[in-house]
């Protein structure tokens, strides 16, 4: 397969993944504004959620103090953000329609409607209940592809360069989430009471569309450790770290070539670490120090299939 | 100007006997689900994304800024329909006019007997910026130089063909040839059930078959890549289309690279060899080292690699020769020169302007003809003498008598016209047809091609730079 082309696939995945993402961490925050709770509290939310895409400096530095619409602005709908989901749909549209011939009618077709239809959607966003009814779209066309994908692509390299992009995207999503929520508790200090650190841990987990993952896979209530360890270490939650760094290192060996061993190699050493990890040990580093270790080696892997594969010059 | 030819209706305006069957099913078919038919295939376009690129327009005046410059081609869903014994004429006809063009290629860039014998003037081959010295003496694969053509055709009579221009350097289209007939399938199955109309689906497999037969000798299983200049193209979603379907890669330049004379593609598993490139892109970009310095479409070295015969280029380099509009007049002699027999498709009257004679002529009766630039395409520099106002063609009369030698000039012709679902109903307007013409071992044709039909009333410029639509053809098998 063509480097370009394999490029496109795998930024046309994280796009869509990554639009995903936004959609959900917001349609939370927005049903989350309808709890009584204090201004203070929901900035603090609103700022967490910028802080997750990365994009709290930037907001601060055009807009000043939070301001839902101005952060749904940033994280949504200013096609010119480079935070946006309108953004990112757009990305992942536009290297679709760079290797079109390389996907399947199916995945060009939802692809294509979802940007076509994008622009309609948003025209009817003026309050929460069409908000909420906008990111679920979002999150269903996101399904879609990724059913799509799952359903009509032939298994070569240009299939598991999608795989890898979608879960480069959702590893990064997951470690960034718990990161930022763990950290927006440990300075609230437990000072508001048991109550309200469930709907941040809940919350949280909604999210990441774990809440009932958590209720099936403990049966009891929510704990901070516990979210953790499903978060991190679970094999079978489809966005924890352990079953993204699965999907990516099985990918991976499928598309191996002669200067991708190290590659290959570095993500198999993080995988054996999340999968044969114990939450005790991961606690007594700190969740913190293990999460911002995460974000970097992911990085370093991102960056190495780009060398390895993407990038036409590395021949 | 004489009356059009009505391909539906004889002067009589009877229902001519190959229309029966469709005009008896436009005659019951209410216009409002005509209406939601085109509504419907209008949604279907869009979601497969069959759009162009209109040079020239800003994102600002395109209908919806929000989908940049990306339009569609307007298309009526009331086929053309041509008998079988139609085409039969119109097939051999075009095999004859493409075997010949492809001769006087590889005699151009060889021997030029036909320069030797008289047959056409030096002048106008030698210096003419299409004529590319580098090809001289180099042997491509099968003596084909042109292996995709698209010879655009116009009736004006009963079994009266004409060849309006040869398309030789990269014809597009053929893929509004194939959508067409496959969103016509869907919309109106009933009309198939009714009608024998040959199939064209089999296209990318004998445009495969043809590129992968004219391979350099010795490779046994080639490589072919269609290279395109990316997606900001107008015609990309072509180029996309017809590499999907041939199931090859679709490659830019910069995918390419020349080593040691030979062309390869950068894949994620290191370089893979490159036998066959079916070219979307012009001479002057393909190779920056022989070619256009400053372009970034081509790749580094193609000539070469071309040249020591490691990689066929289709259509090759140079092909722009043949279609050149100085020399159209004497693609007739061409046909009697290589293939010793009389051309069985006519050319339309043609004034060569670089002639003296010629041209005081056409100064005479710019008001009855069509001129057009001896490079031009697509319909751009083109006047049309009964459609242009006084201050236009003084206009013109300046350009041309600045530079005789770059028109020439033609009889306004009266295309026919078919039945075309306007806004005001079931009209007549003017068409072309673009059958397009595969050259390999042999000579190979889809039945029917593409028709490109003038959407306002009374046009004659069917061009979809210029607000022409295209609609499905077909060749009836009985």
């Amino acid at each position: 397969m063509l480097s370009r082309t394999a490029d496109h696939l795998y930024w046309m995945a994280r796009y869509v993944e990554r639009a995903e993402n936004l959609a959900r961490l917001l349609d939370v925050n927005v049903s989350a504004a309808l709890l009584p709770r204090s201004t203070e509290e929901a900035n603090q939310s609103w700022a967490a959620s910028l802080a997750v895409v990365g994009a709290l400096d930037a907001y601060t530095e055009r807009y000043g103090a939070i301001d839902p619409r101005h952060v749904l602005e940033l994280i949504a709908f200013d096609p010119a953000s480079p935070f946006s989901i309108v953004r990112c749909l757009r990305e992942a549209r536009e290297n679709a329609r760079a290797v079109r011939g390389a996907l399947t009618t199916e995945i060009w077709e939802t692809m294509n409607t979802t940007w076509l239809d994008l622009h309609r959607r948003i025209a009817g966003t003026g309050n929460v209940d069409q908000l909420n009814e906008f990111f679920e779209w979002v999150r269903q066309r996101s399904h879609l592809v990724s059913g799509a994908t799952i359903n009509t692509m032939l298994r070569t390299e240009g299939f598991h360069f999608t795989r890898i992009g979608t879960f480069l995207e959702r590893a990064d999503n997951t470690a960034r989430m718990l990161d930022v929520n763990l950290r927006v508790l440990a300075a609230e200090g437990g000072a508001r009471g048991p109550e309200a650190d469930y709907y941040r841990y809940s919350q949280l987990l909604r999210s990441l569309s774990a809440l009932q993952i958590y209720r099936q896979a403990y049966r009891d209530r929510i704990t901070p450790d516990r979210v953790a360890e499903l978060l991190i270490l679970h094999p079978d939650m489809p966005r924890s770290l352990h079953r993204c760094l699965e999907e990516i290192t099985a990918n991976l060996r499928r598309v191996a070539n002669s200067q991708s061993a190290e590659t290959e190699r570095r993500a198999g050493q993080l995988h054996a670490e999340l999968q044969f990890g114990r939450i005790d040990s991961v606690l007594a580093r700190g969740v913190h120090k293990v999460l911002a270790d995460f974000l970097e080696r992911i990085q370093d892997l991102g960056s190495r299939i780009s060398t390895d594969f993407l990038l036409s010059e590395a021949w | 100007m004489t009356l059009p030819f009505d391909e539906m209706h004889s002067p009589a305006n009877r229902v001519r006997p190959h229309y029966a069957r469709l005009a008896e099913w436009l005659a019951t078919t209410p216009a409002e689900r005509m209406v939601a038919k085109r509504a419907e295939a209008d949604l279907l376009f869009r979601r497969v994304g069959i759009t162009f690129a209109v040079y020239g327009e800003s994102d600002a005046s395109a209908s919806d800024g929000q989908f940049g410059t990306e339009r569609l081609i307007p298309f009526d869903i009331i086929p053309r329909v041509i008998t079988c014994e139609e085409w039969r004429l119109l097939a051999r006809g075009l095999t004859q006019r493409v075997r010949a063009l492809n001769a006087f290629l590889a005699d151009v860039y060889h021997g030029q007997e036909i320069l030797r014998a008289g047959r056409i003037p030096p002048e106008p081959v030698l210096w003419n910026p299409q004529y590319r010295p580098e090809m001289h003496g180099v042997n491509v694969p099968g003596g084909i130089y042109a292996h995709i053509a698209g010879i655009d055709v116009v009736r004006a009579g009963e079994g009266e063909f004409y060849v309006l221009e040869d398309n030789l350097r990269v014809p597009s289209g053929v893929s509004y040839m194939l959508e067409d007939r496959k969103m016509m399938m869907r919309l109106f199955p009933e009309l198939f059930a009714r009608h024998a109309v040959a199939p064209v689906e089999h296209y990318p497999d004998m445009l495969l078959d043809i590129l992968r037969s004219v391979a350099p000798s010795g490779v046994n299983d080639p490589s072919a890549v269609l290279l395109t200049p990316g997606a900001s193209n107008s015609a990309y979603f072509e180029h996309a289309f017809l590499a999907q379907q041939m199931g090859v890669e679709l490659v830019e330049g910069q995918d390419l690279f020349v080593r040691d004379g030979f062309v390869y593609m950068r894949t994620t598993l290191g370089p893979q060899r490159v036998d066959v490139i079916y070219r979307r892109i012009d001479d002057d970009f393909l190779d920056p080292l022989a070619f256009r310095a400053d372009s970034t479409l081509g790749v580094p070295g193609l000539l070469t690699a071309y040249r020591e015969g490691n990689v066929t280029i289709a259509n090759a380099m140079g092909t722009g020769i043949a279609d050149d509009k100085s020399l159209y007049p004497y693609v007739p002699e061409m046909i009697r020169f290589y293939c010793g027999e009389e051309p069985l498709l006519a050319n339309v009257p043609t004034w060569v302007l670089r002639n003296p004679d010629d041209c005081a002529y056409v100064l005479e009766h710019l008001s009855e003809l069509v001129v057009k630039e001896v490079h031009g395409a697509g319909g751009y520099g083109m006047l049309i003498g009964p459609a242009a106002s006084r201050a236009e063609l003084a206009a013109f009369r300046e350009r041309i008598l600045a530079n005789p030698s770059g028109y020439v000039a033609q009889p306004t012709l009266a295309l026919s016209t078919c039945p075309t679902f306007v806004d005001s109903g079931i009209a007549p307007r003017h068409v072309d047809l673009r059958p397009f013409v595969l050259s390999g071992r042999d000579v190979r044709i889809v039945p029917g091609g593409l028709t490109r039909v003038a959407l306002r009333e009374g046009s004659l410029v069917v061009n979809s730079s210029q607000g022409g639509g295209t609609k499905d053809t077909w060749v009836l098998e009985a």
